[in-house]
């Protein structure tokens, strides 16, 4: 309660600082070039002033209040007959800070309830404590913005700092998170390695991930088959699924089509990437797998498994072919009309052109393309965790059900686990290998698109 | 003088690029042993003239042709005649040297594949020396005809499609503007190797300037708004000119 109207009689003030600083400012007019800014900016300048450091002191406050309001009710004769053991005493004391700010619930412990009075109390003496320094605060702020509105005063600059510094915090936000993901993937990864080397890890073949520590964890940690299936779902079965067709699809659409079917067939083909991922996978699951069963058992196959590598590779193939489709009609599109004009004035059909012309020429982006398209499908989850299966399988049998490092990674983290088991940090180190190696696709493959660029620009 | 045979005749001939006229009424003839250059000022038709001479227009969208162009004696636009049959006859150079982003060799190699006219190894590389020796580039690339066609420098790049375009064996060669994205040293060994490959081939060349209109061509068309002007000697279109307009246009008055 306090801490919003704290917060709205703040901005309250830099509004009202704005109008007085840009006032000032206006009283200072004389003519042009008379003042190094327009009066708005001493306003802005002015309501930063106001606004920027009361909300730091305001926050900073949040941050070391809690701790103030335990030792002060700690100390309070009312919470004498507090159980001394740690963990009961802070359920107890949670409990009453709920009950304060909100009385008419039921008390768990008669203790708590007494305490909430007490409590409140405290809570709102330090909040008033806050609400004071921020607005003590602002107005010291409002009053050295206030001196600083002078004619000579650069306030146009300052604003326009304060704007680059708001920019910049922003974008440090995103690459700070990416930052802590790397770090706690690698830290956990560590601990992981301190139980199971990482050659077992990398090198094994068998998987069976199980708690408890002893000297044999690394034989059931190898974690081979996992990126087998990966690959051989996303990286193999999925792209002869979605390169063909991607492929041939751009360079209908590029080379054959009339405009207006390129105007219907592209957005209907860019349908294909907006479906959800969890719906592709029930696709899988309910209608492709049960025929590739059907298939393989036509093909005299004894008991073929519901669950295929096929299934799920042809599905994520699908899906992929969008992907590799935009990427091939940018890269073919950006192939110089000239070359397509040498090779058909050279007397070479239409089909000669783009084989041997237009395809090669447009390679590398098209290679591009298809690495970006299996970072995708090997980080790809909902497909294969709907149809490939669960059986850590080294097969080259696509009708054999297979898992993926994504699959692994969702069945070793869902669920009641101890976050401290071999079973759950391998999770982990599984994540991280699959970090490692679309990092690596999406660089080389950003890499390719580049020089290519330079080359036709 | 070389001998002179008719290869093209055009008669009559109208191009619309959808409901606007291009060309007007245009009748041209076009011997071996001749250049012929086409001058005019800018969206005067030229370039568009030039590419219906093998068909290069059937790849713009909404462009029709009527009239009458014969290659012998042949309608090209007839429907019994092979596009693909016609383009080799009829080669043709861009106004930007366009190779392909493959080997200086394949390059030259790239037409004679296609219309299969190299029975080994052997027969191709005689193609390819053949076709780079008339285009005046042999002895500057003989040593690697491994490299990218791209990496070579603008003039030899122009005389690499020259020579990717004679490795046909065409009858005929259209030249849009080729030396306008060249310096001046690499537009005279152009227009020298013009001057060379007069005698076996009909040559047509599209082009902005008028000293290169005097200095390689024995015969001038001068086009404007899509209607031929004046066609006739090089020599008495430049000196002494029928047509008021065209007067004009080499005088400097407009264009």
């Amino acid at each position: 309660m306090i801490s919003q109207f704290v917060l709205l009689v703040v901005l309250g003030l830099g509004v009202a600082g704005w109008f007085a600083a840009r006032a000032k400012a206006q009283a200072l007019y004389t003519g042009r070039g008379s003042l190094a800014a327009v009066p708005s900016y001493h306003g802005w300048h002015m309501l930063l002033w106001i606004v920027v450091p009361a909300v730091l002191v305001w926050a900073v406050w949040g941050g070391i209040s809690p701790g103030l309001v335990r030792g002060a009710i700690l100390a309070d004769p009312a919470a004498a007959q507090l159980p001394a053991f740690d963990m009961e005493r802070d359920a107890i004391l949670a409990e009453a800070s709920q009950l304060a700010r909100n009385p008419d619930a039921a008390a768990f412990n008669p203790m708590a309830q007494q305490l909430a009075e007490v409590v409140r109390g405290i809570e709102t003496r330090f909040a008033m404590i806050g609400a004071a320094l921020a607005a003590l605060t602002a107005f010291a702020g409002g009053a050295f913005g206030y001196t600083r509105v002078k004619a000579g005063f650069p306030a146009r600059t300052r604003v326009e700092r304060a704007t680059l510094m708001t920019l910049l915090v922003a974008s440090l936000i995103a690459i700070l998170t990416t930052a802590g993901i790397v770090i706690s993937l690698v830290y956990e990864t560590g601990l992981f390695f301190r139980h199971v080397s990482p050659i077992d890890f990398l090198t094994g073949t068998h998987w069976a991930p199980r708690t408890g520590f002893d000297a044999e964890l690394g034989k059931d940690f190898g974690a081979v088959p996992l990126f087998w299936g990966t690959l051989f779902i996303g990286a193999v079965i999925a792209m002869i699924v979605a390169i063909p067709l991607g492929l041939m699809s751009a360079v209908f659409l590029t080379q054959y089509a009339s405009a207006t079917m390129r105007k219907w067939l592209k957005p209907a083909l860019e349908i294909l990437a907006g479906i959800p991922t969890v719906v592709y996978g029930y696709f899988a699951a309910l209608t492709v797998a049960p025929l590739v069963r059907d298939f393989a058992a036509a093909m005299g196959a004894e008991n073929p498994s519901t669950e295929s590598a096929l299934a799920a590779g042809v599905v994520m193939g699908v899906m992929i072919i969008p992907f590799v489709s935009s990427m091939a009609d940018d890269s073919i599109a950006a192939v110089p009309q000239a070359m397509r004009d040498g090779s058909l004035a050279m007397g070479a059909t239409k089909s000669e052109t783009i084989k041997r012309v237009l395809l090669p020429a447009a390679l590398p982006g098209i290679v591009a393309g298809v690495m970006l398209a299996v970072s995708r499908a090997i980080g790809e989850t909902m497909i294969v965790v709907m149809a490939a299966g669960a059986a850590a399988r080294l097969s080259a049998n696509p009708f054999d059900s297979m898992t993926t490092v994504t699959f692994q990674i969702v069945q070793l983290l869902t669920g009641d686990q101890e976050f401290d088991s071999p079973k759950t940090l391998s999770a982990f180190a599984l994540g991280l290998v699959l970090f490692v190696v679309t990092l690596a696709l999406n660089i080389v493959a950003l890499r390719v698109v580049k020089k290519y660029r330079e080359a036709y620009d | 003088m070389t001998e002179q045979k008719l290869k093209i005749a055009a008669r009559n001939v109208n191009v619309f690029y959808g409901a606007k006229q291009a060309i007007n009424d245009v009748s041209i003839d076009i011997s071996t042993g001749v250049v012929t250059a086409f001058i005019g000022p800018s969206g005067c038709g030229k370039s568009t003239f030039l590419r219906t001479l093998n068909r290069m227009n059937d790849t713009i969208a909404g462009c029709r042709v009527e009239g009458q162009i014969a290659l012998d004696g042949q309608d090209i636009y007839a429907s019994g005649m092979d596009v693909v049959e016609l383009r080799a006859r009829v080669g043709m150079v861009f106004q930007k040297p366009n190779p392909f982003p493959k080997s200086i060799y394949e390059n030259v190699a790239y037409g004679p594949r296609i219309h299969g006219l190299a029975g080994n190894k052997a027969d191709m590389d005689a193609i390819v020396e053949k076709s780079l020796r008339r285009a005046g580039l042999w002895d500057e690339v003989k040593d690697r005809l491994a490299e990218s066609g791209t990496a070579l420098s603008g003039g030899q790049q122009q005389r690499l499609c020259i020579a990717r375009a004679i490795a046909v064996s065409p009858e005929v060669i259209l030249m849009d503007e080729p030396c306008s994205a060249l310096d001046p040293i690499a537009t005279a060994r152009i227009e020298e190797l013009i001057d060379d490959l007069k005698e076996r081939y009909a040559i047509v060349i599209v082009t902005h300037s008028m000293q290169q209109a005097a200095r390689v061509s024995q015969r001038t068309a001068f086009f404007h708004l899509g209607t031929v002007v004046e066609y006739g000697v090089t020599e008495d279109i430049f000196t002494n000119p029928r047509e008021e307009r065209t007067k004009d246009y080499i005088t400097g008055r407009y264009g």
